[in-house]
């Protein structure tokens, strides 16, 4: 990929989009926010929530938790890699927890579509509390482009030319 | 183990239930329109059938190791097989290998039937004590 690549989603870029998110219910469920998007990558927040925790002990928020934050990272990622909207499927995740994450903090992610192919996009995400250089969850993901025929829910937010295709 | 999902406030926010069958037991995932990721489809989001495999498979091996911590999840892979549309999922969790410190869960969830999986998923999992 050049420099000089155009992006779709180029005029929303920057930060504090969550109209970015604002079509996902589940995401509004969670309070997720978008903190920034640019060319390729998505940093997003989870909001620290009781209702989240999955070890009731350490006060952790469970896991699987994570994962969602992560999907959702890597799919606003993927969208700001692409050149004209197309429909975004997850193919796949591997999530590894390197560490619990600390009771009471809000949660980031960080997404990176490194690479994306005619029908292929791949990322790798952080997940963070305060430093994206302390991380206690690290992922890869692929995501599927064009997977589905009903276009992408991101022409809701920006005017673009969707590029639905059949599976 | 009705009691353990009680005592997971996450479980509790899905609205996972169990339902205990001849050889373990599958859960629940009955839907709900605050869980859906794609509002065009609907599809529900891809976290949630990943946290929902990971909660079946954590729950699996509480049941197996009769342990009251919590194992720790070393990572979880999901592969996404087809949309989950808007309606109840059903997963079951096997424990593939459980070591000594290390156990390894297979998870598969469906909506129409079990033939017809619609995620799938492979945890490792540091069992209670192992970092010790």
């Amino acid at each position: 990929m050049s420099d000089s690549q155009t992006y779709a989603l180029a005029s929303i870029f920057g930060p504090g989009r969550d109209e970015m998110i604002g079509y996902v219910p589940h995401a509004a469920a969670l309070g997720m926010k978008v903190i920034e998007t640019g060319p390729r990558f998505a940093v997003l927040m989870l909001p620290y929530q009781e209702h989240l925790v999955g070890d009731p002990l350490r006060k952790v928020i469970f896991g699987g938790v994570i994962t969602t934050l992560i999907d959702q990272a890597c799919g606003i990622a993927v969208a700001c890699s692409l050149e004209t909207m197309r429909a975004i499927a997850t193919v796949d995740l591997r999530v590894d927890y390197l560490r619990a994450a600390k009771p009471g903090c809000d949660l980031y992610a960080r997404a990176e579509c490194y690479r994306t192919t005619r029908s292929v996009a791949f990322v790798r995400v952080v997940a963070y509390e305060h430093e994206v250089g302390d991380p206690f969850a690290s992922c890869l993901g692929t995501f599927m482009l064009g997977a589905h025929a009903f276009g992408s829910a991101f022409d809701r937010v920006v005017e673009a030319p969707v590029q639905g295709e059949k599976s | 183990m009705s009691r353990v999902l009680a005592a997971i406030p996450y479980a509790g926010f899905l609205g996972v239930t169990i339902d205990r069958t001849e050889d373990g037991f599958v859960c629940v995932l009955p839907f709900k329109p605050d869980l859906v990721g794609n509002p065009r489809l609907p599809a529900i989001h891809g976290g949630v059938l990943g946290a929902f495999l990971e909660l079946t498979a954590t729950l699996r091996l509480i049941d197996e190791s009769g342990v009251a911590r919590l194992p720790k999840p070393i990572n979880f892979a999901v592969d996404y097989l087809r949309s989950a549309g808007p309606a109840t999922t059903r997963a079951r969790a096997n424990i593939f290998k459980l070591g000594r410190r290390i156990a390894v869960v297979h998870v598969v969830a469906w909506q129409e039937s079990p033939e017809k999986p619609v995620v799938s998923g492979v945890g490792k999992f540091l069992l209670s004590g192992a970092d010790k």
